[in-house]
């Protein structure tokens, strides 16, 4: 397993990406940032405490779980539902979804349609921690820690400290 | 999980996997727009060969948040008053396509005959006096959302156990996740054979009572023989009843639940059910998101626990 990303590669990655909401969006008054189950949660709430302290305001953070809205639900086993909890309303405002590597767009596509049950947003953009290629659906990111080029058969794992008590990112062959 | 029939074979890790996913439906259900596509094309047939509201209500309404459709039986309506037998009407139902069924019946372990005949899922609404499991989910989340855990909360059920599958359910599930359960019924009301359940058994509600974290009311099930084991109503309340008096003897923090019909003025006064810690409400609402769990791990399959 070779090691991409350590902590300090990742906090640097988090707080590059608090600054481009923050220019991207002029501010961050209506910004509401959604981190997608499980890992997209802490990256989420890191990516707003940089993000806050850059704009010396809150920022609202959501939870979003896309369990519900998986377009393989009939063909793999179905995971435990968390809690899908988004502070006040997403109606006009800015939604950046969270999450920690963007691969096929499957999961970010359930999302998105999740978050159109919720609301109307003036906007919604994507901040991922790794960005591995591949994608089978026409989805991109607005704000990427790491451009990771892969091939189809390694795994990309992500670690953080909150969950796994260890953080960094790393790739690995599989046969 | 093939089928949810009993609360006996459900381990820890599977009931919290059920419980963890409940509350996942209980965030989708406080939403504006409380529906998920989920089980978009799924077809879920509730049969219900006993009178019931809220449990069909409640399964309904789960189905339908999920985008399931549901087809609806009820025994006087049907066939079986023709002379039709309970297989096949179950087979007739499931060749008109179905996913998934859920069965009512008055007859102990009718859903299991069921779920022997048919090659769906069958999730057991209430098998006579014996078991309810979705109840004890209920039941379960609606305790663990108030305690953040049903372990080492002391929970009382009081009155007709020997009738009741609610009290058969609920005391599997409430044992396998810790709590420390005590049946509070007249001996006539306790349970012929119950040296294996996991609990304590007492006919004094008076002496119980100061020590429980959560009070389980039962109805007096007339229609199952219960009212016939003491002299009167009023009797039952004086000695089994939470009236307002004793509702003041309970500690501070604890809480009232009851699977519902409640008989005002029996098991329960009217003031203690309209008390702010009666949870009685909390658990119709839990009981939607607990069978959208169910219906959701069943058709779905099941995680890894």
């Amino acid at each position: 397993m070779k090691r991409v990303l350590d902590e300090k590669d990742v906090a640097r990655a988090i707080r590059r990406i608090a600054h481009e909401i923050s220019e991207r969006n002029r501010g961050a008054g209506d910004v509401i940032l959604v981190g997608i189950h499980t890992r997209g949660i802490p990256l989420a709430d890191r990516i707003g405490r940089e993000l806050a302290a850059i704009e010396d305001t809150e920022i609202p953070l959501g939870t979003l779980d896309i369990g519900l809205y998986r377009d393989d639900f009939a063909s793999r086993p179905a995971p435990v539902i968390g809690r899908t909890d988004i502070p006040d309303t997403i109606e006009g405002r800015t939604v950046v979804l969270v999450d920690d590597v963007l691969y096929t767009g499957r999961t970010i596509r359930a999302a998105l349609d999740a978050l159109t049950d919720m609301g109307r947003p003036a906007r919604i953009q994507l901040a991922v921690l790794v960005d591995r290629g591949h994608r089978e659906l026409p989805i991109r990111a607005d704000y990427v820690g790491k451009n990771l080029p892969t091939s189809e058969k390694e795994r990309v794992t992500v670690h953080l400290q909150e969950i796994d008590g260890e953080e960094g990112v790393w790739i690995e062959a599989t046969l | 999980m093939n089928h949810l029939l009993t609360t006996q074979d459900l381990d820890r890790d599977h009931l919290t996997m059920l419980l963890d996913t409940a509350d996942g439906m209980v965030s989708l259900l406080e939403r504006d727009i409380a529906k998920a596509p989920t089980l978009r094309g799924k077809t879920v047939a509730t049969m219900f060969f006993e009178p019931s509201t809220r449990t069909k209500l409640s399964f309904d309404k789960a189905a339908k948040a999920l985008s399931a459709d549901v087809m609806s039986f009820t025994a006087s309506s049907s066939s079986l008053t023709k002379g039709e037998s309970l297989k096949d009407t179950v087979l007739t139902v499931q060749a008109l396509g179905v996913d998934l069924m859920v069965v009512r019946h008055g007859a102990t372990g009718a859903p299991w005959r069921v779920a022997e005949w048919v090659d769906v899922p069958v999730v057991n609404a209430g098998d006579g006096a014996h078991q309810h499991p979705t109840q004890a989910l209920l039941d379960s989340l609606t305790l663990r959302q108030h305690f953040g855990t049903l372990d080492g909360v002391k929970i009382g059920i009081v009155g007709d156990i020997r009738h009741s599958r609610v009290a058969r359910s609920n005391v599997f599930a409430f044992a396998t996740l810790g709590a420390d359960v005590t049946l509070i019924a007249p001996p006539t009301l306790l349970p012929v054979a119950n040296s294996e359940w996991p609990v304590h058994t007492t006919s004094e509600l008076d002496d119980a009572l100061t020590g429980l974290d959560a009070v389980y009311l039962l109805r007096v099930q007339s229609e199952r023989g219960g009212a016939s084991v003491f002299p009167s109503l009023g009797e039952y309340r004086a000695r089994f009843g939470l009236t307002a008096e004793r509702f003041k003897r309970l500690k501070p923090d604890a809480v009232v639940l009851h699977p519902g019909p409640m008989i005002r003025g029996v098991e329960i006064d009217a003031v203690v059910a309209d008390d702010p810690r009666s949870l009685v409400l909390e658990q119709v609402t839990n009981g939607v998101a607990a069978r959208m769990a169910v219906l959701y791990h069943l058709l779905g399959g099941e995680a890894d626990v």
